[in-house]
């Protein structure tokens, strides 16, 4: 069957697949990125908070990490795996699909978040439930589930802590793994005094007495819901086994107690084989949460006579994956499994914070992994297109990065086809005019002398530039520039002080090599 | 709807696929696997991660299983426990208190009312502690070793292996799989470790040294 929208055509030209409809879902924000995260940068309590996590984790990434002498061939085989995976995406996904349904699931394609949004939301509307339990999952997150569920009159209950104490707040999520990062306990203590409801007033900031009142709050929906909405880790295409990584044991009450599960799934979570999780359990727990490994990973496959939920539900998303997918370079940042160490090593996310990025992919990761998702120039001043320019490039990123993304070079090759595609804008010009000028060496000379002067003026003091005048003003949004030195290397050069200097080094090179030439019968480099 | 859903989705795959071809890649598995360690190490390397994960350890003989079971659940406090049908009964004949044999149509808040449950295990990974259900008769469906608060779980030394390339091998894909890795915790708050959430806040592990 030929399809009539989103490529899928068996004549003719492949067509680039779609993006998810713009204003759907949480893949962007309403202002860019300066703009949010001077705000963000302004919240004293927010830094100290990031800061103080950040730190803690990266202590404890790097002592697991080095722990095993082979981490390094684990990403490389992480990486491997990954880039296979998307080889033969069509094939393994239909091998899935084969394999949950002999094990008695169903299995549904979503095309978008919008669509996804109904396939589960029809699905508990036939369970005969109004609420749901949910296991953290970034997927359902990014198409705005609970949101949809709320709006059909279906209450979705977190049980994730951080996502509990993020959905108490009315607050949203800033971070993949701990969503409620940029809260202390004492802010939490707050939260679950004013939202939880019967908790003891008396409730205190100790981290255990916080997870003893989450424990009382939710053992009853997981006692009594019968319908349960989880993401994957991961999906393993050869035997239809799902899997879901977790801490606090609010997984296995959601995968396990309900009578119906319904997983929703991103396409490029899919694995070849069963024994790749060999390679993604030491992976994934040692870089996320720094732990050998995380306290329960659940696996399932289709459903078990007797154990766990009788009814299963797979919906695979597709959600921009496949407009990512279609770009040689940008594809690696499907590899991405959620691990977050990029967030914790990123010089900008620790001082930012996630809400910075508008997205419920935040950092590094999210930087490139948004704007492909849902696109950059998607609308006039589209705030994704601010993403790739949110870092520093300074490659910490990378080194963290278990299936070893190169995270750097995707976001340059972003920046590059937004100014490819952004039209003719006063730095281009600029640019363009620059490009002339200094293929003309009288012409380059003499321009540096005209700005010179004016660029001296501009600077304060200090010598430093702090904001130019506008169009440049961009520039100096978010850096100082150094103010242009009184003479330039080509004048001092040409100058009677510069000539005396050449002179000198030549003399000196020439005794070098006659010292040299001395010492040594067979002197290769002459020889040459 | 859904059919539609599917072909586009596929097709779009294929689409991306086709406008910038596959990359360049083979699988090698450079890392360790196949690895085995004696006996000691293996438990010794065990027992440290256990305790790490703030689980309890103790050892024993297969021929005195009942008393150490019988020695966890006391200390704990426990009277009345769960068990899995495939459980062997002599492992309970030590202890004083109530014996619930579990089936599948107890219901969650049921189990809610015992005080622990007793399993047996399927494989452990020494390196990083962990212990592998998979809903064997012995080990029950998936529920009773969730829902009660205490998790006293029987490991066999020689089910222990060196890493997890080795207990993956070791596994039915198609059973239930429970990975365990000490008690229930989170890091939800400032990232630091809390045990004790949702699942069992208290796991005692008897490792049987000649089983």
């Amino acid at each position: 069957m030929s399809s009539p929208t989103g490529g899928g055509t068996f004549l003719g030209l492949p067509a680039v697949p779609s993006r998810p409809p713009y204003g759907t879902g949480n893949l962007r924000g309403d202002r860019a990125f300066p703009e949010a995260a001077r705000e963000e940068l302004g919240n004293d309590q927010l830094r100290r908070n990031l800061a103080k996590a950040t730190r803690t984790i990266r202590g404890k990434r790097l002592a697991v990490t080095a722990e095993l002498p082979d981490w390094e061939q684990l990403r490389e085989a992480g990486a491997a795996i990954k880039t296979d995976t998307m080889n033969r995406l069509p094939e393994l996904l239909e091998q899935l699909e084969r394999k949950v349904t002999e094990h008695g699931g169903t299995v549904h394609w979503a095309r978008d978040g919008v669509e996804a949004n109904e396939i589960v939301t029809r699905l508990v509307q036939e369970s005969g439930s109004d609420e749901v339990i949910k296991v953290k999952s970034m997927a359902t997150q990014e198409i705005g589930l609970n949101e949809h569920l709320e709006s059909r009159g279906i209450t979705a209950h977190e049980t994730d802590l951080a996502e509990l104490i993020v959905q108490l707040a009315g607050d949203r999520p800033s971070h993949i793994l701990v969503p409620a990062i940029h809260r202390n306990r004492e802010e939490i203590r707050d939260i679950f005094r004013a939202g939880i409801p019967g908790v003891d007033p008396g409730l205190d900031a100790v981290p255990a007495h916080l997870a003893a009142a989450a424990r009382a709050h939710l053992r009853k929906k997981f006692m009594t819901v019968p319908v349960a909405v989880s993401g994957a880790n991961f999906g393993i295409a050869e035997t239809g086994t799902l899997s879901v990584v977790e801490s606090e044991g609010n997984g296995r009450m959601c995968l396990t107690l309900p009578r119906t599960l319904i997983t929703v799934m991103g396409i490029e979570k899919v694995l070849p084989r069963y024994r790749d999780l060999e390679v993604f359990l030491q992976l994934l727990p040692r870089s996320s949460t720094g732990e050998r490994m995380n306290p329960y990973t659940s696996m399932w496959t289709g459903v078990t006579p007797g154990d766990g939920p009788q009814e299963f539900h797979l919906v695979l998303l597709d959600n921009g994956r496949t407009a990512a997918l279609a770009d040689r370079i940008g594809r690696e940042a499907l590899n991405c499994i959620r691990c977050s160490a990029c967030l914790n090593v990123c010089p900008v996310y620790e001082r930012t914070g996630g809400h910075s990025y508008g997205s419920t992919y935040p950092g590094p990761i999210g930087a490139v992994l948004t704007p492909q998702l849902a696109g950059m120039d998607a609308a006039k001043n589209d705030p994704n297109s601010s993403l790739p320019y949110a870092s520093s490039l300074c490659g910490a990123c990378f080194d963290a990065c278990p299936v070893k993304i190169d995270i750097p070079s995707l976001l340059v090759e972003l920046r590059h086809q937004h100014t490819e595609r952004s039209g003719t804008t006063a730095e281009k010009l600029v640019m363009r005019a620059a490009a002339a000028v200094m293929r003309r060496p009288a012409l380059f000379t003499a321009a540096q002398r005209v700005t010179a002067a004016p660029g001296r003026l501009v600077a304060g003091r200090d010598e430093v530039v702090s904001r130019l005048p506008p169009p440049f003003d961009g520039w100096t949004d978010s850096r100082d520039l150094p103010a242009p030195p009184r003479q330039t290397f080509r004048s001092w050069l040409a100058s009677e002080e510069g000539a005396a200097t050449l002179r000198e080094a030549a003399e000196e090179g020439r005794r070098d090599r006659e010292g040299r030439a001395a010492g040594r019968e067979d002197d290769d480099e002459e020889a040459r | 709807m859904t059919s539609t859903a599917r072909e586009t989705v596929l097709g779009r795959i294929r689409d991306a696929l086709a406008l910038a071809g596959p990359g360049e890649v083979t699988v090698e598995r450079a890392y360790r696997t196949g690895r085995t360690l004696p006996g000691r190490e293996r438990l010794e390397l065990l027992t440290g991660r256990l305790v790490d994960y703030r689980a309890g350890v103790r050892t024993c003989t297969a021929d005195r299983t009942a008393e150490a079971i019988a020695e966890a659940l006391r200390e704990r406090g426990a009277r009345r426990v769960g068990v899995p049908a495939g459980l062997d009964p002599a492992w309970l004949a030590a202890f004083d208190g109530e014996v619930r044999q579990d089936s599948a149509d107890v219901p969650a808040p049921s189990l809610d009312a015992l005080d622990g449950v007793v399993t047996a295990s399927a494989v452990t990974c020494a390196e990083t502690g962990t212990i592998f259900l998979d809903g064997s008769p012995d080990q029950g469906r998936r529920a009773l070793s969730l829902v009660p608060d205490l998790h006293v779980c029987v490991v066999d030394l020689s089910s222990v292996v060196a890493g997890v390339p080795e207990a993956v091998a070791r596994l039915v894909p198609e059973r239930p799989t429970t990975l365990i890795s000490g008690p229930s915790a989170t890091s939800d708050i400032e990232l630091e470790r809390v045990e004790g959430v949702h699942g069992p806040r208290t796991l005692e592990v008897i490792v049987r040294t000649d089983a």
